[in-house]
């Protein structure tokens, strides 16, 4: 509990700084500690002012590439929030001048992550409607943002993926024929050079946060960065990121026509299918090297629970989607 | 099957793990539940694959070496493989190459993960 107490004087100190008034923090409460991020809900309690709130911190964890810091992430997500995309408004940064790790608060948004859910409960019918239209939306407000305003967001393209996936791969030094065979199938397609525009890098069913309506919120925006548009609407496409509903290729909600139509009339840009299709071999190339990761660092000892050699295990379901793909199966 | 143990028999005591194991997930929640659903997922793979043997290994090679007109080792095999896939002499469109890639990966999954299956052709993609 002085944890707790102690973590809260920092909070209140922060928010007096930032913005310029004295607030009660309230039932501070852990949410959840991964890798990358330490995640707390509280309530900033002040006459007139009774703000639910999340508070995100640095954990100092690997991550399978250079994420973001968290400042740099709250600056992205800020520029949604402002261009208009469903994501939580930021309401302050903080930092090492807290005596806090780098980190930063946002409004608390209500809804379910948990994919499971979203793509089966009945309860979510209504949304599920909505939500291929409310993320083809968002995904054109995202692209639209201004990439020069936000030059700080690493520039990925396709080549430079692939070689630092075929860098990560190769060093685990496992002959693997399937990956070796989407490799060369993604050096002889390359998509159409494209200016490059903001992507956030990681927009998939478990990073959108769903209510009654649809899209309540865009999350996790750790992996933005500047590249091709395509990027995103293959990565959303994603089997892994189904959750067991297969025929619906679209995060488990919906069809790539409604998705590309909806992108197309919120954009102004053409979807170019052949592109996605690139990207979505890619993602699932990623996916399969992050499994691999996950294993090596096990098998390291740098981990220590079972889980992540478990993981391992999950690079023949990558291999089989990567021959789908590669054969033209599914949706 | 080793009968030279005495009862319970290896697949007896796998069976009595197991129960154990799912009774015991069912009397948790949480964190502890998740664990203990991931070790039981992993006794499965380990039981999965002594069940297959050497049979899953022995029928790639004889794939791999069919595919490739030379013999060798299984990790032989698919260096030279990989190696082909990497300058060229191999091509991820050709269709003897997928459905040798198949075969083995589907044997993998046996393993790995039985329920999860291949998508069927067709659809509404480009």
């Amino acid at each position: 509990m002085s944890d707790g107490n102690e973590l809260a004087g920092k909070l209140q100190a922060a928010w007096r700084r930032a913005r310029g008034i004295a607030v009660d923090i309230d039932a501070l409460r852990p949410l959840s500690s991964g890798a990358s991020s330490n995640t707390f809900a509280f309530e900033a309690v002040a006459s007139g002012l009774h703000e639910r709130c999340i508070l995100q911190l640095d954990a100092g964890g690997e991550s399978f590439v250079s994420a973001l810091s968290k400042s740099e992430q709250a600056r992205a997500q800020q520029a949604a929030f402002a261009a208009g995309v469903r994501t939580p408004e930021v309401l302050l940064c903080v930092g090492a001048d807290d005596g806090l790790a780098d980190g930063f608060v946002s409004r608390f948004v209500d809804g379910e992550t948990l994919g499971k859910r979203i793509v089966g409960d009945s309860r979510y019918a209504d949304a599920r409607r909505a939500l291929p239209q409310q993320c083809a939306q968002a995904l054109a407000g995202i692209h639209a943002l201004d990439a020069d305003a936000l030059a700080f967001l690493p520039l990925r393209t396709a080549t430079t993926q692939i070689a630092e996936l075929a860098a990560r791969h190769r060093h685990y030094g496992e002959n693997l024929p399937v990956f070796e065979a989407a490799f060369a199938w993604l050096a002889g397609h390359p998509p159409p050079a494209r200016a490059p525009c903001v992507i956030h890098g990681d927009f998939r069913t478990g990073n959108l946060l769903v209510d009654d309506d649809g899209l309540a919120a865009v999350l996790d925006w750790e992996l933005a960065h500047r590249g091709d548009a395509m990027e995103d609407l293959g990565w959303l496409c994603m089997r892994s990121w189904r959750f067991g509903r297969d025929d619906l290729p679209v995060g488990g909600f919906g069809r790539r026509a409604e998705l590309h139509e909806h992108y197309e009339r919120a954009s102004g840009t053409a979807v170019d299918p052949a592109a996605v299709h690139f990207w979505e071999l890619l993602g699932t190339l990623k996916w399969g090297v992050i499994c691999q990761w996950f294993a090596h660092r096990r098998l390291r000892g740098e981990l220590r629970h079972l889980e992540p050699a478990v993981i391992g295990r999950r690079v023949s379901e990558v291999e089989l989607q990567l021959l789908d793909l590669l054969e033209g199966r599914g949706p | 099957m080793n009968r030279f143990a005495n009862r319970p028999h290896h697949d007896e005591l796998a069976a009595a793990l197991r129960e154990s194991l799912r009774t015991l997930i069912a009397r948790l929640d949480g964190t502890a539940r998740f664990e203990l659903r991931v070790a039981l997922n992993a006794f499965e793979i380990l039981e999965r694959e002594a069940a297959y043997g050497d049979a899953p290994a022995d029928a790639e090679r004889e794939r791999l070496a069919a595919l490739l007109a030379q013999d060798g080792s299984l990790d032989e095999l698919r260096g030279e493989l990989c190696a082909r896939l990497r300058d060229g002499r191999a091509s991820p469109d050709d269709p003897a190459l997928l459905t040798t890639l198949r075969a083995g990966v589907l044997a993998r999954l046996a393993i790995d993960q039985p329920d999860f299956k291949s998508l069927p052709l067709s659809g509404d993609r480009p």
